[in-house]
């Protein structure tokens, strides 16, 4: 046991060795490559330096990489405040939800977070009362004559817009395989009925997976344009303030298109990250994937060439809408340093914010002023649709549901996976409407 | 005869290879992945010895890795000794000095053990948020989560204990008292020098579940303070994952308590065996 | 008196811990009764009292009962893999053969790792995709020319939760090696010797002789096992992600209230798992204090 005790306190005084050690010599910032979260600690005995704590999600790949990017656009423009970069990676932004939950819990709001903008943050968060408007700063810095008059109201109630867009991606895009395409004599259909039949022709070609489909979430994504493209712009968006009726044909219709597309997809499409998904088609083991246009991003990361390895179009049916997400920040009440949260909503939301995070995130910017010569093909295309397309919200990806009603639709989704039941599928959706949106 | 059972007895170390194969599988796909190059990583190659021992990976994951290592060890080693003394002087308590009542308030420790921590995430934030000890926050700093992880060790640690010391014999204390030592003249001369068995798996189970929380840590808190666990979620991220770096972050996340497995888990099942975790 | 003055001794040792665990098991527990009483949803706190109306409403939940299914079919294959795997391995290693110790730090070394760790490996290993994608332990089956093992593993249709139970007791069945061991090595050896002396085989004795006297181990073994599979959660996400088919209670609370700000669903959710780890834990406490007594 003598030998048991002495290992004991070898372990006890190497580990307070080792501590004191680290302590003293200041951590230092992880390195930027894909993996590392700066974390930038207080200088012990700082003169009360400025600060701003900016919560977020983002903890790799291009998504740090573009907030980096941003952050030093913030840091030469005010060198006095100190950044605190507070990411928590996980369960699709799960992890970092709950610890912001149990922080505005307990009054303890960080400076600033990421959110989509909409109703993730509206109906959660404005309805608690936990944000400020911003329309001071949109007036004092000239945003709503560069931001498209269609997104506004969709990041505002009651005339108080909420946050700050720093970017816009589109949900409904297809991506396709060109060579498979090409082989089997197909060219990229438009309309729904086509894009099925194609389906149906490259399964009898032998071609295992025509749509290539992920995670569950990723058949949400995949659902959501479908419900666009098989209804239209109007009525679709009609879903969500509660104009147009759940229980209606038309969404019956949608939802069978949609059980007829979920036929097409891969059998261990539960195994599947959105990037295995993707990753399918440009391997030539599917033909179609339907996934937001953070994929482009994923893709050039693999080294493939747009065009030529991949192609994409708007889902077929959803030609001439742009269904969006965008990622903002926002100024909670009682921003411990509301000064330095202000300022980074003031890069965030200007030119060279945005054109510091966005070719390197792969999205388009939020304003419509950008430096188009920052971009690549996919990008400026989409730049295009934007100024040009109808806009419509993503259910997914927080726009148009708050998330209460979104989770119930999950829900309702994950049983009609199991079940393809379109009538009860059709059912629960009514229910979570009337229980967490606006039907009566 | 000898022949026949030699034989016979080798057979047996059929199934325990096998077995150990299945248990170090896991291993074995996290190093070889581990010590790859970044192209050589994918899911159609993954049983493969890499190409060569690519140690850049654990260095890279090191650098990341490093101030919440020792995040980790400072929260840990604490959290394990300090409950360990608790649940000791609990287990001496409520197995020997029965008050009235001891037979109630060690059903109601125990029951804590089997909560599930995230229906109290919110109520343990609040909480945390509004006490100082001694001006230091217990809020998002390392000395919160190790309050934290004692707490909520108490149960585990004094169930241990007690049913420990409940082995012990009257006469040994009987002995004791004899000599006119007190209470606490007995935890000291007799029953600390005999606990060392299950101060051994206490520690040693304290050390694994406080290492390996995420929960607790995920929200408790602040950056300067991540434990291992948070800061190796995070390397994951999202895109593209350098799997080879997250898997040799995970190996290396990993290594203290295998390390503590490896050589004090002979001194672990001596403590089992010797009564320290009976029913 | 002097017995007197140490048992309040004695209370006051136990004090601090009776104070704590006051605070942050029992009062918080009832903060979480509270909140799964009430109609909370959304940021904004609301305690107003609903009755059961959140218990009711999970009874009715088609998603919460496909949460009981798969707990049931994850719980009963995890215990009994566990107990088999390590009262197997336990067997084994007390036959006392060279590099036992070699052996017993493998069988016990998972239990040093977490979820995070090993969540990803799993996922890798049991990597459903099948024809020309083959991968993990697929692959491995396919090589090695076992085919017929080849199959969707967590995919599987209303069975795939069954395939979790791999993974988790490939982490907790060293544990209860551990346990048996212990206990099988306490039983004496004049015992077995005996029985040998009357003419028992190996196999005999184990039926007759030891087995019976380490199935207190066993239900301590139930016990643990059963709380810990009613908590299991940090292994399917890492494994799998948020998937209907997977679902089981743990997972359902922590989405319900932190996806979907239902706070007092979540609440009621913790609630059940609570009362179910009761059901099973305290009629054994019971029953441990009643043996002690008769002691």
């Amino acid at each position: 046991m003598k030998k048991l005790l002495t290992l004991i306190s070898l372990v006890l005084i190497l580990s307070i060795v080792l501590s004191g050690c680290v302590s003293q010599a200041s951590p230092t910032p992880a390195p930027q490559e894909p993996g590392g979260a700066v974390t930038e600690t207080a200088e012990p005995g700082g003169q009360g330096r400025q600060q701003v704590e900016v919560f977020s999600w983002w903890t790799g790949g291009g998504e740090a990489a573009g907030l980096e990017a941003m952050i030093k656009v913030f840091q030469a423009e005010y060198p006095d405040i100190e950044f605190i970069n507070a990411a928590v990676a996980g369960g699709a932004g799960t992890n970092a939800r709950a610890v912001l939950a149990t922080r505005l819990q307990a009054n303890d709001p960080p400076d600033s977070w990421q959110g989509h903008a909409g109703q993730e943050l509206i109906g959660t968060y404005v309805a608690a009362n936990q944000l400020e408007p911003l329309n001071f700063l949109y007036e004092e810095e000239g945003w709503l004559e560069v931001m498209p008059e269609t997104l506004i109201p969709l990041i505002s109630q009651d005339g108080n817009i909420y946050s700050v867009p720093v970017n816009i991606h589109r949900a409904n895009v297809v991506w396709y395989n060109p060579a498979i395409l090409e082989e089997n004599g197909i060219t990229m259909p438009t309309t729904l009925e086509d894009w099925f039949a194609s389906m149906e022709d490259l399964k009898n070609a032998g071609v295992e997976t025509p749509l290539a489909m992920g995670e569950q979430w990723t058949a949400m994504h995949l659902m959501e344009t479908i419900l666009l493209a098989s209804m239209g712009e109007a009525n679709y968006s009609g879903l969500w303030t509660g104009e147009f009726d759940w229980a209606s044909p038309e969404v019956t219709t949608a939802l069978e298109h949609f059980a007829t597309a979920l036929s097409y997809t891969n059998s261990d499409a539960t195994s599947l990250t959105w990037q295995d998904a993707a990753q399918l088609v440009v391997n030539g083991d599917a033909a179609y994937n339907v996934m937001g246009d953070w994929a482009e991003g994923y893709f050039r990361e693999l080294d493939k060439t747009p065009n030529v390895d991949y192609g994409w179009a708007p889902v077929p049916g959803s030609d001439g809408v742009f269904q969006f997400l965008s990622d903002s920040f926002v100024l909670p009440v009682g921003a411990p340093n509301r000064d330095g949260a202000i300022a980074w909503l003031k890069i965030a939301g200007s030119q060279a914010g945005q054109d510091a995070f966005n070719p390197v995130k792969g999205s388009i910017p939020a304003r419509n002023d950008a430096d188009r010569s920052l971009y690549g093909e996919y990008l400026l295309s989409a730049m295009d649709d934007w100024a040009s397309d109808i806009v419509a919200g993503s259910l997914t990806h927080g726009v148009v549901a708050n998330d209460s009603w979104k989770t119930e639709i999950d829900t309702a989704l994950g049983l009609f996976l199991q079940s393809r039941d379109v009538a009860a599928f059709q059912s629960a959706l009514v229910a979570a409407c009337a229980s967490s949106g606006p039907c009566q | 005869m000898t022949r026949g059972r030699f034989q016979t007895r080798y057979l047996l170390y059929i199934p325990m290879v096998l077995a150990a194969l299945f248990y170090l599988l896991p291993l074995y796909i996290m190093l070889v992945t581990g010590f790859k190059s970044f192209s050589e990583v994918s899911l159609a190659t993954m049983w493969e010895l890499p190409s060569g021992l690519y140690l850049d990976n654990f260095i890279e994951a090191f650098r990341a890795l490093a101030p919440y290592l020792a995040n980790s060890v400072r929260m840990v080693v604490p959290a394990a000794i300090i409950s360990s003394i608790i649940g000791s002087i609990n287990g001496y308590a409520l197995a020997k000095w029965k008050f009235p009542g001891a037979d109630i308030i060690f059903p109601a420790m125990l029951f804590g053990m089997f909560i599930p921590y995230q229906s109290i995430l919110i109520p343990l934030v609040e909480f945390m948020k509004d006490i100082n000890i001694f001006g230091v926050s217990l809020y998002g700093t390392v000395p919160g989560l190790i309050v934290t992880h004692v707490i909520y060790g108490i149960p585990f640690t004094t169930l241990t204990f007690r049913n420990y010391y409940a082995t012990i014999p009257r006469e040994l204390l009987e002995a004791g008292r004899m000599d006119g030592a007190n209470i606490f003249g007995i935890y000291r001369s007799i029953i600390l020098p005999i606990s060392i068995p299950a101060f051994v798996v206490v520690l040693i189970w304290q050390f694994t579940s406080a290492w390996n929380d995420f929960l607790f840590a995920v929200v408790l808190t602040n950056p300067q303070a991540w434990p291992v666990t948070v800061a190796l979620n995070n390397m994951a991220g999202s895109q593209i994952i350098a799997w080879n770096v997250q898997m040799a972050g995970s190996f290396l996340a990993a290594l203290p308590t295998l390390l503590v497995y490896i050589f004090l888990g002979n001194y672990f099942l001596r403590g089992l065996m010797a009564g320290a975790l009976k029913g | 008196m002097r017995v007197n003055r140490e048992k309040v001794i004695s209370f006051l040792l136990v004090l601090p811990s009776i104070a704590a665990v006051g605070i942050f098991i029992y009062a918080f527990i009832l903060w979480s009764v509270r909140v799964s009483l009430s109609q909370w949803k959304g940021l904004l706190p609301d305690y107003t009292f609903v009755g059961l109306a959140n218990y009711i409403g999970l009874f009715n939940d088609p998603r919460f009962q496909i949460d009981i299914r798969n707990q049931a079919i994850f719980t009963v294959l995890f215990m009994i893999g566990c107990l088999i795997v390590g009262l197997a391995l336990a067997i084994l290693l007390d036959q006392n053969l060279k590099g036992e110790s070699f052996f017993r730090s493998v069988y016990l070394f998972p239990m040093a790792i977490s979820y995070i760790v090993t969540g990803v490996v799993w996922r890798w290993l049991m990597n459903p995709a099948q024809g020309s994608r083959l991968s993990g332990l697929n692959l491995l089956f396919d090589q090695m020319g076992l085919d017929f093992l080849v199959n969707r593993w967590h995919t599987t249709p209303y069975w795939g939760i069954a395939f979790i139970a791999l993974p988790a007791v490939w982490q907790m069945s060293g544990y209860i090696m551990a346990l048996y061991l212990s206990g099988l090595r306490s039983i004496p050896q004049e015992l077995r010797e005996a029985a040998r002396v009357d003419g028992a085989n190996e196999i005999q004795i184990y039926r007759h002789i030891i087995l019976p006297m380490i199935s207190p181990v066993t239900l301590s073994a139930i016990i643990i096992l059963g709380h810990i599979s009613l908590k299991v959660f940090d292994l399917i996400l890492a494994v799998a992600g948020k998937q209907l088919q997977l679902d089981v209670p743990a997972i359902y609370m922590w989405q319900t209230t932190f996806d979907g700000y239902f706070f007092g669903r979540g609440a009621a959710i913790g609630i059940l798992l609570l009362i179910s780890v009761a059901v099973l834990v305290i009629p054994y406490l019971r029953w441990n204090l009643k043996t002690e007594e008769s002691l």
